[in-house]
């Protein structure tokens, strides 16, 4: 499962840091750091962060379906 | 044909994609959300899924996120066939054939020519080859310079102090090693900022332990018996001992796949109109190719109708969807590319982030908090009106100048607002460096008015 941060949008109100420290994390006062994948023990947590930012800068994609349609040199999707 | 038939028509067909990254992977999306039922090819020359790249030179070097990991969350399911691994190499637009480095070729009906940036190679090729040589840019640069950090390495040297190079130098600190920053400018982040800000950012990168040398560029990277890096040498006719260097001199542009197609592309980038349809050599747009992201340069309203080159994540998903949308629309339902430019970085601890286009600014003052405080505000001015704004700490202000900015609001600014300061609110020069020079990762490149304009030297209007 992965996410991503809209750092434009993010203005470091740190409810994410709140609601699921091992995935986010400020970095000094404002800055906000992310692991882009999780797991499974995370995902209730990421969610709770994801609904409870303020400017809704979190984006989520809990599937962890390898991409279908792959030709070329890509790796494996695992976790 | 009517405009329904039209729509009707547009979301069928051939769609290719050149570029797999942020860019692509949005305008893909976007396609199939917006009712897109063809075939839809991506193309990527790195044989990885889209990935996010910001985390490279940030979380990735501090050991908090496998540069491995950051492949991009989708929106949905995009349906498409992956070309991954191998780059496009030609462009046939009488054939309407792209032509891959494999000798293949993809037909399209639309193109999206999403192919990014890559870093800037040192100039030196057999210098760049040495062992601990780097530059920053993919997942693969990332993995292997943070492999190398942690390896037991006394001194980096980090060469351009732009916003990927010091957040390297950041990086290396964090990490506890020695970090040499040498810039050819006046001061860190200076072609993005000015000098003024610049000044703000060589005070944070020395009090935090960077030994930071403006003005002077590197004239040669000197290597051992076994290739591997030992020295390198300063135009001050100084030498550093170091065992990694991080090139980190800006972008290129990767359009050289579309010389001789007869697109307006060259090193500043493919230029589109406001649409992002893409224009030809003879600055007739073309109604079958398009261009997003970092490689594409779009002509802007609020700045002058110049066209604007972003090297910026929010603009890569702006205009991706801009494109897409565009891409399967009629003419009256089209819409423009009309993002102000915003973005961010993280560095030393700070949060820098900006809206707007800084380096038009000709005056600037500091609204709120103090430059010797590493809080702030600063706002640019540009003949009389609110062009961008600059944070250290403070992204909660910059909605607020986005609406300026966007509603041409005059400045100096007038309003009344918290944490101000007499003393800074008096207008001064931002202090950019002569536009004629080069400057690294200036992430807004104005490059004038003409759609195909080819030359390397932009001339701009007020030097």
């Amino acid at each position: 499962m992965r996410l991503v941060v809209d750092l434009n949008r993010c203005q470091g109100f740190a409810q994410c840091v709140f609601l699921a420290p091992d995935v986010f994390a400020l970095h000094g006062e404002e800055a906000l750091l992310f692991s882009p994948r999780f797991d499974e023990e995370q995902r209730d947590r990421v969610e709770k962060a994801a609904a409870a930012c303020p400017v809704q800068a979190i984006l989520v994609d809990y599937s962890d379906e390898p991409t279908r349609g792959v030709t070329g040199g890509v790796e494996p999707h695992v976790d | 044909m009517s405009t329904d038939t039209d729509t009707e028509a547009r979301r069928q067909g051939r769609i290719v994609v050149v570029g797999a990254s942020l860019a692509g992977l949005r305008a893909a999306e976007t396609l199939r959300d917006q009712g897109f039922t063809g075939s839809l090819t991506m193309i990527g020359d790195e044989p990885y899924e889209p990935y996010d790249r910001p985390p490279l030179s940030k979380q990735a070097l501090l050991g908090r996120a496998r540069p491995e990991d950051t492949a991009l969350p989708r929106r949905r399911d995009v349906d498409a066939a992956w070309r991954l691994g191998v780059a496009a190499e030609g462009l046939d637009r009488d054939a309407r054939q792209v032509r891959l480095a494999n000798g293949d070729t993809v037909s399209y009906d639309r193109l999206l020519i999403a192919t990014g940036t890559r870093a800037r190679p040192w100039i030196h090729p057999e210098e760049a080859a040495l062992d601990g040589v780097f530059v920053l840019r993919t997942r693969d640069d990332s993995a292997c310079l943070h492999r190398k950090l942690t390896s037991g390495v006394s001194r980096v040297l980090v060469i351009g102090a732009g916003f990927t190079g010091s957040e390297v130098a950041s990086a290396c600190r964090e990490l506890g090693l020695e970090v040499t920053v040498a810039e050819r400018g006046p001061a860190p982040l200076v072609g993005a900022l000015g000098g003024v800000i610049g000044a703000a950012a060589d005070r944070l990168q020395r009090s935090k332990g960077v030994d930071l040398r403006c003005g002077v560029s590197v004239t040669a990277l000197e290597g051992d018996y076994g290739g591997r890096l030992r020295r390198a040498h300063l135009s001050d006719g100084t030498a550093i001992d170091a065992e990694v260097a991080v090139i980190s001199l800006g972008a290129v542009r990767n359009t050289e796949w579309l010389a001789g197609s007869g697109v307006a592309a060259g090193p500043r980038g493919v230029a589109c109109d406001a649409g992002c349809r893409v224009f030809d050599v003879n600055g007739i747009v073309t109604d079958d190719i398009y261009a997003a992201g970092d490689v594409a340069r779009s002509p802007h309203p609020l700045f002058d109708y110049q066209f604007l080159s972003l090297e910026h994540w929010g603009n890569a998903v702006e205009q991706a969807e801009i494109a897409a949308h565009n891409m399967i629309c009629a003419g009256t339902k089209r819409i423009p590319h009309l993002w102000v430019p915003m973005f961010w970085s993280s560095q030393f601890g700070i949060n820098i982030k900006s809206v707007g286009v800084p380096p038009l600014g000709d005056q600037l003052v500091v609204t709120q908090g103090s430059l010797t405080e590493e809080r702030f505000v600063a706002v640019y001015g540009y003949r009389g009106r609110v062009i961008a704004a600059a944070t250290f700490d403070g992204a909660k202000w910059l909605g607020f100048y986005q609406e300026q900015i966007a509603a041409g609001a005059p400045f100096p600014p007038e309003y009344r607002t918290v944490d101000r300061r007499t003393e800074t609110l008096q207008p001064v020069d931002p202090d950019f460096p002569d536009p004629h020079l080069p400057t690294h990762g200036p992430t807004v490149t104005l490059s004038g008015h003409s759609p195909s304009e080819r030359r390397v030297q932009f001339v701009p209007s007020r030097a």
